[in-house]
């Protein structure tokens, strides 16, 4: 069983599972830091950006961190844990011969998509003059400033996808429900169950008769909108794979969201607008949530909160009719009936609103101070480029930073000098390493499988060693372009037999408790499915001829010698010998048991625990002798 | 006895006695109980038992094996002691062979009665109550009884068996004491027979080295030398220390917490410590055998002693500072910290703790960090007071605690990790950082605080409790800050710290939690009343946005956020900081806007808290003539006093009292009990003024208030109420200014017609009454008794 590890990134995994006969590739994210290296693609022409000297408007920005470690074209399925964590999927569909299925549940598939959209219409719409790409030669490369220059295999950034190839892409996946058990090949089982991350984020057991494998992606213990994680199902776990860990293990969700509603409070109390660089999907539920219960305390009722984004329409109102994967206290809204969220209150009461863009409605709407979501939360491009553009020079505004995907201040590089007031207020609700520590000492797996960054405290924070996996045995850890074996060694294989076969089976019973039978029988194989079927029956003797070719077709049945178990007693065993005849017995003690030494005879029994030898000089008489008093020791069958 | 009730304890008797017509009531029992108890104080036991023989029936009854309800049994063996009290009557229930039919084993001991716990908790309360002379003892020596109570020690019901130990304590003090012909020889065959046993049965336990046993034995002693006095205990003590010193020889050590109480109660006794019996060296020994976690209350036990060795003294503050010493030594890579006492070297066994396990740590920490905050205010506390180490500890763990700290070596990544996001630990820390504000420390340390403060206030991670009490210990170091020489404004470096702390308060203001919005008011509140004069703090603070976001949340949704506002607001305004104050040409308008956003919250705030803030408010404005009030007191006293009389909440009634009391004050002089100890006679207001006020008086209407308030169904309101009337008619009458008042019949004049014809006192008296004294008599208890027999099951519920 080995572990192919295709991304280094611990939040975006990528990996790829040889389990048995099946190649599983669990998750494929797009690690998309590359994109700092570029500059803000605005909406609106900017002469500041422009007239920037150098390198201006590049290239395409998609980029794959991928390398050959395996051909993917052998991948047999992808397991989806959450929506950003399949943002790669057309790459690998598209374009590597990939013909296989994709698991995923429903609500990562409609989110998966409103996110790819929004990716896709946030580079198609601002289409660029030139392209180039001569700079990836290496050459070239090592000329230009840091950190471009330093940046590793350039030559694997990739353009971004359409939506064609979205499309396509897409249609390639598989709905599955939680707890769904879906067989692969008949040989192993693959379940998702629910993770707590996000809606429809799921965690992955994958599992034959014998063999268990828990895949822990993006999951969390807290109570926020989606159904809470399902720890019970991860118990017995030969192999636990953790990955997705909050990448922010210092700072604590709910302190976050009290940091962000104080901040924007205070900043919109002074006049000033707020701007979220946020994804259409996820944190910005709970986020306006929260701010729907706080804001009529902080006094902000008529602050409009925008919310803008190709898919901010359809985001909103997908999170309301999920109702089956959300948290409990939102399913029962439902049977009231109440919308789960309140942020369709907050629309009806006109106080969020959301735009396709900043182009039309958006701009007759917009009035100041005000609280703006958008993306992308790169700020390399999306509406938010305009956005710090415009608001970038008062120090009333304020950017709230709340994904944690992207290093704040490499993302605000582009713009500055920069007087707007900037918050980082990282929320992450994934797992963090106490809830680990918790999680681990409840599932119990045999063995705990990580990136290597998990099993070391952050190199800013290196002498916490609270934020690290401590468990027993220590974790294995693997890095990018790595292939993991992964500790445990196949015992058992599961083989059915016929009833007719059975029918025929005579145990019998060799110690109270455990009976044995002998089996003749013909192994099928088919599917990964092993069944014994009773031996076809020797054709009748009709002519010389056909029994001559019966007896090719079939192996001839020899009388079989019947088996043998039980240990000899020596001390009873020696006073047989002397009953029988044998005077001067003399015994051994030896590492495995135990040599009787017949030294009139010339002749030693050398008795271990699965062995028996009779060594005598060519005296077959004095074998068969000594041979049938060995065997009235034991029991036969 | 009156003759009323001695004509109904036959019947009462009678039903007590039939297990037919059980008691539904435990409480009767109990006020029976007592009143049989006050009866016996005052008079002959003897007598009564004589003159009622249905009481002596009663109890021989008890003696029946005929299944009386356990209460009733308990309720009789309880009175038998109650009576048997008296040398005489126990002499008279002895011979009537009564006493050991109850409590031998003739009695409930051997019935099946005895499995209900209150049996036996009455059968060891008789015996306690009629243990109190010589020849009870004979009585308690002779039939067992000793020995059953040493098997109560271990009952299943914890009164019980805590009963049982207190019995025998109070018998063997009894039997000790009671030959006072100078102290006892330690030869136990020289003892009453009871001390033997009792002493002999300590031993016992405490040679038996079983965790129970001498856990029982201990705390039989602990009490003992706690309650106990008499040349008899030194003895006693000689006697049973060396089982004591050998527990310490045990390991695991039994009963560790008991034996620290005991050698501590040991150590408190008087007779003892002036003569020490080796006292001081078990406590060194004990110091050093126990663990750490439990060696603290020992040390604490021991520094809190007003005479004892330095040696010792100095060996105990150790103790307690080891796990500090852990934490600077696990901090600095200096071998030792600099500033303990000597000796007090992180130790092993300590670190050890430390790291075992998380809740062992945060154990052993918050224990050592409150053992320390008790102490620092003491009088008998080592000196010198390790202040700087201490400070350095607090921050140190503090910050730990936030992952800020650095650790040097190994065992402080470890201690890091434990510590990691602990709110226990965190509370306690800052309490402690918040007592040590009492002294000041060396500059760099104090720098150190105010950082480790301001990082705690700021972290979004600090949970609402440790944010409360970081503001608590902010304030209390910021109102211990030194002033600058010479001037008496905030030095310079509290200033800058100002300037830090107001935008970090400013954010927590608009927290969305409102446990975080009430502590940063209550702050606000607290440090605007003691520097509200400072210029500096005046200057920084309006300044800040701070006044303007406390008003607003005055509209708070939480009604606790809305009374700190409130109170804070006002507290701002008094000092004349509210947060207008600054705009001058606004200065009419929003003044008169506060008032009267105070004015409704008091009238239309659904929650009591938001309108008793604002009453209290008022209240302080008025005293400190506010000058808001002071353009019109009489219509703002009118307002408030109407809008009070309405509320539905007894507190905002009674404080709408409290403001008129100092309306009345200030209109007609102090009330006379702010001086009692003035010389002359309070002046009486003269004639023509008096008039003049007592219009202005009944111009804000606060006679329908204050008459209205006296017939209050709250008791405390009426109370007040009535307070404030006496008031009234002290100043308003004595010097005849009443007659002078007659020419012009008006409401003042029909007002004190009224007081006058008032029994204020008498009304004053009748309210001081508990609310059931009309029905408290004896004969009404035994009536009630006997009305609510038979009629069980129908209307139990009425008890009330």
């Amino acid at each position: 069983m080995k572990l192919y590890c295709l991304s280094g990134h611990p939040t975006l995994p990528c990996n790829v599972l040889k389990f048995k006969s099946t190649t599983i590739m669990l998750d494929c994210g797009l690690d998309m830091t590359s994109t700092l290296n570029f500059l803000p693609l605005p909406l609106v022409q900017s002469p500041r950006l422009s007239n920037l000297p150098g390198w201006s408007l590049k290239d395409g920005n998609a980029f794959l961190d991928k390398t050959e470690l395996i051909d993917l074209s052998t991948v047999d399925v992808i397991l989806i844990s959450n929506y950003h964590c399949m943002m790669a999927l057309p790459y690998i569909t598209e374009h590597t011969g990939f013909t296989g299925t994709v698991y995923a549940t429903e609500p990562t598939v409609q989110i998966g998509r409103l996110l790819m959209e929004e990716l896709v219409n946030f580079i198609e719409r601002v289409p660029k003059a030139q392209s180039a790409s001569l700079w990836k030669n290496k050459d070239i490369q090592r000329l230009l400033p840091s950190p471009l220059k330093d940046a590793v295999e350039v030559s694997t950034w990739r353009r971004c996808y359409t939506m064609q190839e979205v499309n396509s892409a897409l249609s390639k996946i598989q709905l599955v429900g939680y707890s769904q058990k879906i067989e692969l090949f008949g040989a192993v089982q693959v379940t998702p169950l629910s993770s707590g991350y996000a809606l429809g984020s799921s965690n992955w057991i994958i599992q034959s008769h014998y063999e268990k494998v828990s895949y822990v992606s993006g999951s969390s213990l807290l109570t926020t909108h989606p159904q809470p994680m399902d720890q019970a199902s991860l118990k017995n776990s030969d192999v636990l794979v953790l990955t997705g860990l909050t990448q922010i293990p210092t700072a604590n969700p709910d302190g976050m969201v009290g940091e962000f509603c104080s901040n924007l409070a205070l900043t919109v109390r002074n006049g000033g607008n707020v701007l979220v660089p946020c994804y259409p999907s996820g944190v910005i539920y709970d986020l306006l949530e929260c701010l729907y219960q706080y804001i009529d305390s902080a006094g902000l009722s008529n602050i409009p909160f925008y919310f803008i984004s190709p898919v901010a329409n359809s985001s909103l109102e997908f999170s309301q009719i999920f109702a089956e994967w959300l948290c409990h206290n939102k399913q029962t809204k439902v049977y009231l009936p109440e919308p789960p969220f309140p942020h369709a209150e907050l629309i009806q009461t006109n106080k969020l609103r959301h735009y396709p863009s900043i182009h039309g409605d958006f701009s007759n709407d917009f009035r100041q101070p005000c609280v703006v979501f958008t993306g992308h939360p790169s700020l390399r491009f999306g509406d938010v480029v305009h956005f710090m553009e415009l608001w970038g020079k008062s120090s009333l505004n304020t950017v709230i930073f709340t994904e944690p995907d992207f290093s704040y201040l490499e993302a605000l590089a582009p713009y500055q000098p920069l007087a707007m007031k900037c918050i980082y207020c990282p929320i992450d609700t994934r797992l963090n390493f106490i809830q680990v520590s918790k999680l681990l000492k409840e599932v119990q797996p045999l063995h705990v499988v990580c990136p290597e960054q998990y099993t070391q405290p952050p190199p800013a924070q290196s002498h916490r060693m609270d934020l690290m996996i401590d468990c027993q045995p220590p974790a294995m850890s693997y890095r990018r372009a790595e292939v993991l074996a992964l500790p445990f060694k196949r015992l058992f294989e599961k083989i059915e037999i016929m009833p007719e076969l059975a029918d025929s089976l005579v145990p019998m019973e060799i110690k109270p408790g455990i009976s044995l039978a002998t089996v003749s029988a013909v192994l099928h194989t088919k599917d990964n499915k092993h069944v014994l079927q009773p031996p076809p029956r020797p054709a009748p003797p009709t002519s010389g001829k056909k029994r001559k070719r019966a007896s090719e077709d079939i192996p001839d049945c020899k009388v079989l010698k019947p088996l043998l178990s039980g240990s000899i007693p020596v001390e009873q065993f020696v006073q047989t010998l002397e009953k029988h005849g044998f005077s001067d017995v003399k015994v051994e003690d030896t590492a495995k048991g135990h040599i009787v030494l017949l030294q009139e005879a010339e002749t030693l029994i050398q008795i271990e625990e699965d062995s028996t030898h009779i060594i005598c000089d060519n005296d077959e008489m004095l074998r068969v002798r000594l041979r049938d008093l060995v065997l009235k020791f034991l029991q036969k069958f | 006895m009156d003759p009323e009730c001695s004509q109904l304890l036959p019947a009462l008797c009678a039903v007590l006695a039939d297990p037919r017509q059980p008691v539904a009531d435990d409480t009767c029992l109990e006020k029976l109980l007592d009143w049989f108890k006050t009866i016996t104080e005052a008079g002959s036991s003897l007598q009564l038992l004589q003159e009622n023989p249905c009481l002596v029936e009663l109890l021989c009854h008890v003696l029946k094996p005929q299944g009386l309800s356990a209460r009733v049994l308990s309720f009789s063996l309880r009175l038998a002691g109650v009576f048997a009290a008296q040398e005489s009557c126990f002499q008279y229930l002895q011979q009537a062979e009564l006493l050991p039919g109850l409590f031998g084993e003739a009695g409930p001991l051997g019935q099946a009665a005895w499995s209900a716990p209150t049996v036996r908790s009455g059968w060891i309360q008789g015996l306690r109550s009629l243990a109190q002379h010589p020849s009870a003892l004979p009585f308690l020596a002779d039939c067992g009884t000793l020995d059953t109570i040493f098997s109560l020690q271990g009952d299943s019901s914890l009164f019980v068996a805590s009963a049982a130990g207190q019995l025998l304590v109070h018998i063997l003090g009894l039997s000790l004491q009671g030959p006072a012909e100078g102290p006892p020889s330690p030869q136990a065959c020289d003892w009453p027979v009871c001390a033997q046993k009792i002493v002999g049965h300590i031993e016992g336990s405490l040679r038996s080295m079983a965790t129970p046993q001498v856990t029982q034995a201990l705390n039989v002693l602990t009490t003992t030398f706690g309650h106990c006095h008499g040349p008899w205990m030194q003895v006693l003590w000689e006697r049973l220390s060396p089982l004591v010193a050998c527990l310490l020889q045990e390991d695991p050590l039994p009963a560790a917490h008991s034996l620290v109480d005991l050698l501590l109660s040991v150590a408190r006794s008087p007779v003892l410590s002036s003569s020490d019996c080796g006292l001081w060296e078990t406590l060194a020994q004990t110091l050093r055998r126990l663990s750490p976690a439990q060696a603290g209350p020992l040390a604490l036990g021991i520094l809190k002693l007003q005479d004892c060795p330095q040696a010792l003294r100095a060996q105990a503050f150790g103790v307690l500072l080891q796990p500090l010493a852990c934490v600077l030594t696990a901090a600095d890579q200096a071998p030792g910290p600099p500033g303990l006492p000597e000796g007090t070297t992180g130790d092993s066994v300590t670190v050890d703790t430390l790291l075992s396990s998380k809740s062992a740590c945060a154990g052993l920490l918050c224990q050592t960090l409150a053992h320390l905050e008790l102490l620092q205010p003491l009088p008998q506390r080592p000196s010198p007071w390790p202040q700087a180490p201490l400070l350095g500890a607090a921050v140190t763990i503090l910050r730990f605690c936030n992952g800020s700290a650095a650790p040097a070596s190994d065992v402080g990544g470890r201690l890091c990790a434990i510590l990691a996001g602990c709110v226990r630990v965190q509370r306690a820390a800052l309490d402690f950082l918040g007592a040590l504000a009492q002294e000041t420390g060396p500059q760099e340390l104090v720098t150190q605080v105010s950082a480790v403060l301001l990082e705690y206030l700021r972290s979004p991670d600090s949970s609402p409790t440790v944010l409360k009490k970081a503001f608590q210990a902010t304030l209390r170091w910021l109102l211990s800050s030194p002033r600058a020489p010479g001037c008496c404004d905030l030095d310079p470096d509290t200033q800058l710290f100002l300037r830090e702390l107001l935008p970090v308060l400013r954010k927590r203001l608009c927290s969305p939690c409102w446990e975080v919005r009430d502590s940063g008011l209550e702050f606000l509140t607290q440090v605007t009343r003691h520097w509200g004069g400072q210029a500096g703090f005046r200057h920084a603070l309006l300044a800040s946005e701070v006044p303007e976001l406390a008003e607003q949340l005055l509209r708070d949704p939480e009604s606790y956020v809305r009374a700190s506002a409130v109170t804070a607001v006002g507290q701002l305004s008094s000092q004349g900081l509210h947060a207008t104050a600054a705009s001058p040409e606004q200065l009419g308008g929003q003044k008169e806007s506060l008032l009267a956003e105070l004015l409704h919250v008091l009238s239309t705030d659904s929650e009591g808290f938001p309108r008793r803030a604002a009453m209290q408010v008022f209240t302080e404005w008025l005293r400190d003539r506010h000058a808001d009030v002071a353009e019109d007191t009489e219509r703002f006293v009118a307002r408030v006093l109407q809008a009070a009389s309405r509320d539905l909440d007894w507190e905002v009634r009674a404080q709408g009292l409290e403001l008129a009391l100092v309306f009345l004050a200030q209109t007609l002089g102090q009330p006379s009990a702010r001086c009692p100890y003035a010389v002359a006679a309070p002046q009486a207001t003269p004639p023509g003024p008096l008039a003049q006020a007592l219009r202005a008086l009944s111009r804000v209407r606060l006679f329908e208030f204050a008459f209205r308030a006296l017939f209050d169904c709250d008791r405390p309101v009426a109370q007040k109420s009535c307070d404030l009337l006496l008031f009234l008619r002290a100043q308003a009458t004595p010097s005849g200014g009443l007659q002078e008042a007659e020419g012009s019949p008006d409401v003042p004049e029909a007002v004190l017609a009224v007081l006058r014809s008032l029994d204020l006192e008498g009304l004053r008296g009748a309210l001081a009454e508990s609310s059931d004294h009309v029905e408290k008599s004896p004969q009404s208890l035994l009536q009630d008794m006997l009305a609510t027999v038979g009629v069980r099951g129908e209307n139990q519920a009425d008890c009330y």
